[in-house]
């Protein structure tokens, strides 16, 4: 608990003084921007066990209707944020009710075709400006007081939203709820025979990490006034499953990360090696895959534990190799 | 309907593309009984677990909780009505604590089960419960052990004390001592009687001594139907439950 307690602080320090080290701000808003998406998407796989392919539908569909709110309505930036979270949260309700009742690799794949459908969408309709995009989002004023054209106000805007996404999401998995999303990723028979209707948790479950992933794709367009195919593709639901396998699923901080280290690496190596970038980003994915599966900070919550703590019990281990999970 | 059988079914069978995995069962348990399902691997056992709790659909027949139709129940209904089940393979949650596995079974009455926006220290107030269940079981010691450390026989012990935590009016026990030393099963065994004394149990079993020891009546499944039915000294005397056990053995 107070190990907690402490990330949360150091994280809040780091936030807040990191524009004054001489770091690109841009650089670090997009950093919070994934940070937030991959935290949503862990509360999904680290949390509910369900691995979705096709999150980038909500990050990219938020960023689209952020982006048309506030370059063609001309609505304030928070109205514009607002109504990019809440379309990806009704979109979230709309996949989540097709795809939840299928497991494993269905339901990723049923998120995958469902996301590539709207990727098409996107590509024939007129509004999001196809291959361009949706260029020059006006930033505006926020509540008629912050100027969002200063990139100082920008940037502590940004944190603030991620530390509010990102406390939501500390607090949806410490919750009582929390600890249902926890015991259907444990045992999901089990959790039906205690008397849980599953599908309606992992639902919900499903509708908070669209909601918050759409945040974080509506924020990613105020910041860099764009909004494009990108956000929407599923080389994105790639990356997000990637950082947060990287920085350890199933972990509070891990997501952040993770985020913060593959956009430092596309960030240093984009403009080095070009394209190598994906086959770098490729190898790493084994690499997490095949060594570390507990991604940077699972492997260090372990050696802290092996560090600090008494050594578990040889017998105990052993006894648990024999029950395999139902 | 009648009081005296809380769970009863009709005709129940299953079958699985073709295959006849339970057939024409009509099973009555008496309410307050240690009720024993026995038979040969394969015979449908946990199959028949698996229809009472909805977790397979019949293919024909119809099942009876209480004098109510649940044959088109959901699991997670049937289960809220009061009928728990435990698992062939020991069913607890790994990677949460001792304590949190038996309060996932005591939350859910608080009713803020998808409360996402409410801090789990609202759940502390169930912790004395859960102390208590644990207590039962000779767990309290581990409360705030990670599931995944304990012995086999411990797991068993605590998915026991989940399912107590639901103050279930019929429990299923899909084998609770399999795979267990000889103490662990006298522990089990103790267990069950005592938690029987206010409820009725139905229970899949291979050890037969503790068949012997605790159930009232005993349903012999062999190929998914009903050979035999009675006490025990009736059915261990009865000759084509001999000679099942005996040819199974011969397999
Ligand atoms: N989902 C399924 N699909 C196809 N066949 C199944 C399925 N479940 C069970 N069976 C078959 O039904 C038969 C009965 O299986 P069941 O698991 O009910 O036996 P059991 O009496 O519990 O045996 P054991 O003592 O080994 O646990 C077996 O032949 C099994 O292969
Ligand atoms: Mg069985």
């Amino acid at each position: 608990m107070s190990r907690t307690a402490l990330g949360f602080i150091l994280l809040i320090i780091a936030g807040v003084v990191a524009p004054w080290l001489n770091i690109y701000p841009t650089f670090l808003m997009k950093g919070w921007c994934f940070a937030l998406f991959a935290c949503a998407f862990n509360l999904l796989l680290g949390y509910t066990g369900l691995l979705s392919f096709g999150h980038a539908a909500f990050f990219g569909a938020a960023s689209y209707i952020t982006g048309h709110a506030l370059k063609v309505w001309g609505l304030p930036p928070e109205i514009g944020l607002l109504a990019g979270t809440v379309f990806a949260g009704v979109l979230g309700y709309l996949f989540g009710s097709l795809a939840i009742r299928r497991a494993g690799i269905y339901f990723a794949m049923i998120t995958l075709a469902l996301a590539q459908m709207l990727y098409f969408v996107w590509l024939q309709m007129k509004f999001t400006g196809g291959e361009d995009g949706l260029q020059g989002v006006p930033r505006g004023m926020m509540f008629g007081v912050i100027d969002l054209t200063n990139n100082v106000n920008l940037y502590y805007v940004v944190f603030a939203i991620f530390l509010f996404g990102f406390f939501m999401i500390y607090r949806t998995i410490h919750s009582p709820f929390g600890q249902v999303l926890k015991s259907i990723r444990e045992n999901e028979p089990r959790s039906i025979s205690l008397g849980y209707d599953v599908a309606k948790y992992k639902l919900l479950a499903f509708v908070i990490s669209a909601t918050l992933s759409g945040l974080a794709g509506a924020t990613k367009t105020v910041v860099f006034q764009l909004a494009s195919l990108t956000d929407a593709h599923w080389h994105m639901s790639g990356e997000v499953v990637l950082m947060t396998l990287l920085g350890g699923m199933g972990t509070v901080f891990g997501p952040v990360v993770g985020a913060f280290v593959i956009v430092t690496l596309q960030n240093e190596l984009a403009d080095k090696v070009g394209s190598w970038v994906q086959v770098i980003m490729g190898f790493i994915f084994v690499i997490c895959v095949l060594a570390f599966r507990r991604g940077i900070v699972g492997e260090l919550m372990a050696l802290f534990r092996n560090l600090y703590q008494r050594p578990v019990g040889l017998s105990a281990r052993q006894a648990d190799v024999k029950d395999t999970k139902a | 309907m009648s009081n005296e059988y809380i769970l009863e079914t009709r005709g129940l069978t299953k079958e699985f593309k073709g295959f006849v995995a339970v057939s024409d069962v009509n099973l009555k348990v008496r309410r307050g009984s240690i009720h024993a399902l026995i038979g040969p691997n394969g015979a449908g056992k946990t199959t028949v677990f698996n229809l009472l709790t909805k977790f397979l659909q019949p293919t024909t027949g119809s099942i009876f909780y209480n004098g109510t139709d649940i044959t088109e129940d959901r699991p997670a209904q049937v289960a809220r009505r009061g009928i728990i089940r435990s698992f062939q393979i020991s069913a607890v949650f790994p990677h949460l604590t001792v304590l949190e596995n038996v309060r996932i079974g005591l939350q859910r009455k608080l009713g803020t089960s998808f409360h996402f926006w409410k801090s789990q220290k609202s759940l502390e107030q169930l912790n004395g419960r859960a102390m208590e269940l644990l207590e039962a079981v000779d767990l309290a010691s581990f409360a705030g052990t990670m599931t995944v450390e304990l012995p086999y026989g411990r797991k068993r012990a605590l998915e026991i004390a989940t399912t107590l935590a639901l103050d279930p009016e019929l429990m299923l026990l899909d084998e609770p001592t399999q795979g267990m030393g000889h103490e662990d099963v006298g522990r089990v065994v103790g267990l069950i009687k005592k938690v029987a004394a206010d409820r009725t149990v139905l229970m899949v079993e291979h050890n037969l001594n503790v068949v012997a020891d605790l159930s009232h009546v005993i349903t012999v499944l062999q190929h998914g139907s009903v050979l035999a039915e009675g006490p025990y000294e009736e059915v261990s005397k009865n000759p084509q439950v001999l000679e099942a056990y005996v040819g199974a053995a011969h397999d």
